[in-house]
């Protein structure tokens, strides 16, 4: 067993334990923590895949972004001894069988998949490419979803700001 | 002259050669991490004793000078107490996130330090994306903040955690901001490369006054998200006691105190190596036998010196201003601060598109 095949499996067990802690854990901060974990696991992945960009941004957007605000809300809204009440008989069956259907659909999936090594040279993942590529109109520029990403965030934004308006006169 | 690399490139070989692949990548990764583990820890404590005897120096007083000659071995006295310190157990608190949120903490900034430049060759890792890693590594220290506020059960810890956390968060834009301005300039994201692109003169001099202003923002901002004065309401004594740490007793506490201290540097050590040309010495244009002199001083007395010089700029106006109330805070960053560099940004886009700059 190589090293690096030891780290992937040390991250691929902790993405499973840890995804299946944060569903099952009953109290909510915990969860969110778990999920921390699992998100750090994936960037450790990308990270392995030779891609440090994706596993930057991975840990910049969903673990520094996004679970810090899931963190805030938790903070605002919840106590300490507040917990989740144990899901209905009915939610969990269900759960259990969209679940074990949609592990079963991926399974299918990837092992039907046959994996050919590429030949092909690696593409440089420096900034410069990416950036030449999301602002790019010719082929594979990502202009267009770009722009209308930052619409939809400005849209975010200025709805954000109406909720939060104080006086509506 | 003074280049690390021949010596790890040397002692990498060594172990590839002695041992199986396996093994010597295992080995150089415990070198490693041992070498950054007492590398944090010994810093971390001198760190302390400059902020005491700066601080000391402020208020007209001396400072720590009984234990070792001029107090040196004073923090190393403190760690010893704080060592043999019993560590509280709190019976209404969330047991496992607040155990685990010192550590957060503290791994967030060790692993900023693996990817700064000390000198040439000697930088744990270089990646292509180095201030981006940096800044996403560092986004992940408020999450223990965070934790470890709400798990104490405790009301000033919460109210400690909710102002760390609204702070960073605000600030964290302020910082990657101010830096986009020199990767703009630079071209690269990847530290050694900034470095090499400041070998005829450090992007301060070379950035007309966007740089400048980039650097006091940065200064700023980055103060802001060490959680330290005239930023520090997270832990506000007189009001908070000692905001989300106030339930953690011993080392625990010492983890959440050092990682602070480690923080600054990793700021100051951005700072140098973006701002002030890193392990790179100062030369003046056309003044070669200076120039020939300051070659002569090794890279890391360099690195470290401007390092020293920018915590020496943070200590200085912490404990000279006035605390910042919180919305004085928020409204410094979302009113000034982040226009301020947005229009800054564009100003040296359009620098750089004319080529105006040197």
């Amino acid at each position: 067993m190589t090293g690096p095949k030891i780290i992937f499996f040390i991250l691929a067990a902790s993405i499973v334990v840890f995804s299946i802690l944060s569903i099952t854990s009953r109290k909510i901060l915990r969860a969110a923590i778990y999920l921390l974990f699992v998100l750090v696991a994936m960037a450790g992945l990308y990270y392995m895949m030779n891609f440090p960009f994706l596993a930057a941004v991975q840990l910049i957007l969903y673990a520094g972004g996004i679970v810090v605000l899931i963190i805030f809300s938790i903070l605002l809204t919840s106590q300490i001894n507040s917990r989740l009440d144990p899901p209905k008989r009915g939610h969990l069956l269900s759960g259990l069988i969209t679940a074990v259907g949609g592990i079963a659909l991926s399974a299918v999936t990837i092992l039907g998949f046959a994996f050919k090594p590429s030949t092909e040279p690696a593409i440089g993942t420096d900034m410069r490419t990416i950036g030449l590529q999301l602002m790019g109109t010719g082929a594979n520029g990502y202009a267009l979803p770009f722009e209308v990403i930052s619409i939809l965030l400005l849209a975010a934004l200025v709805g954000s700001i109406f909720i939060a308006l104080k006086n509506r006169s | 002259m003074y280049d690390f690399s021949p010596l790890i490139d040397s002692l990498s070989a060594w172990l590839n050669q002695t041992f199986s692949p396996f093994w010597a990548g295992f080995i150089s990764m415990v070198l490693l991490g041992v070498a950054l583990l007492a590398f944090y820890a010994v810093l971390g404590l001198y760190l302390v004793y400059a902020e005491r005897k700066i601080c000391a120096r402020m208020q007209n007083r001396l400072g720590p000078n009984r234990v070792g000659p001029g107090g040196l071995f004073q923090t190393i006295a403190d760690l010893i107490k704080l060592l043999m310190k019993e560590l509280i157990y709190i019976r209404n608190a969330d047991n496992l996130l607040f155990n685990i949120a010192p550590f957060i903490v503290i791994v967030a900034s060790i692993m900023a330090i693996g990817s700064i430049p000390f000198a040439k060759g000697l930088q744990a890792i270089d990646l292509n994306i180095g201030v981006l890693y940096i800044l996403a590594i560092s986004s992940m220290g408020v999450i223990g903040v965070l934790i470890a506020g709400w798990a104490s059960n405790s009301k000033y810890s919460v109210i400690g955690a909710m102002r760390s956390g609204a702070q960073v968060i605000s600030y964290e834009l302020s910082v990657g901001l101010a830096l986009l301005c020199i990767i703009a300039y630079a071209g690269s994201m990847q530290l050694s490369e900034i470095i090499a692109s400041q070998q005829d003169g450090w992007w301060i001099f070379k950035g007309h006054i966007p740089a400048w202003i980039a650097f006091v923002i940065y200064l700023i901002a980055g103060t802001a998200e060490t959680n330290r004065g005239p930023f520090d309401l997270a832990e506000a004594e007189s009001e908070l006691t000692a905001g989300f740490h106030t339930e953690y007793s011993g080392i625990k506490f010492a983890f959440f105190f050092l990682a602070e201290y480690m923080n600054m540097f990793i700021i100051a050590a951005i700072a140098t190596t973006l701002f002030l040309g890193g392990w790179l010495p100062f030369h003046i244009w056309h003044f070669d036998a200076f120039n020939r002199i300051m070659d002569y001083i090794p890279p890391v007395i360099w690195f470290f010196a401007k390092t020293a010089f920018v915590i020496y700029l943070m200590m200085w106006f912490k404990w000279t201003f006035p605390r910042l109330r919180i919305d004085q805070l928020l409204a410094l960053e979302w009113k000034y601060l982040l226009p301020i560099n947005l229009m800054n940004l564009i100003v040296i886009a359009f620098l750089i598109l004319m080529q105006w700059h040197f």
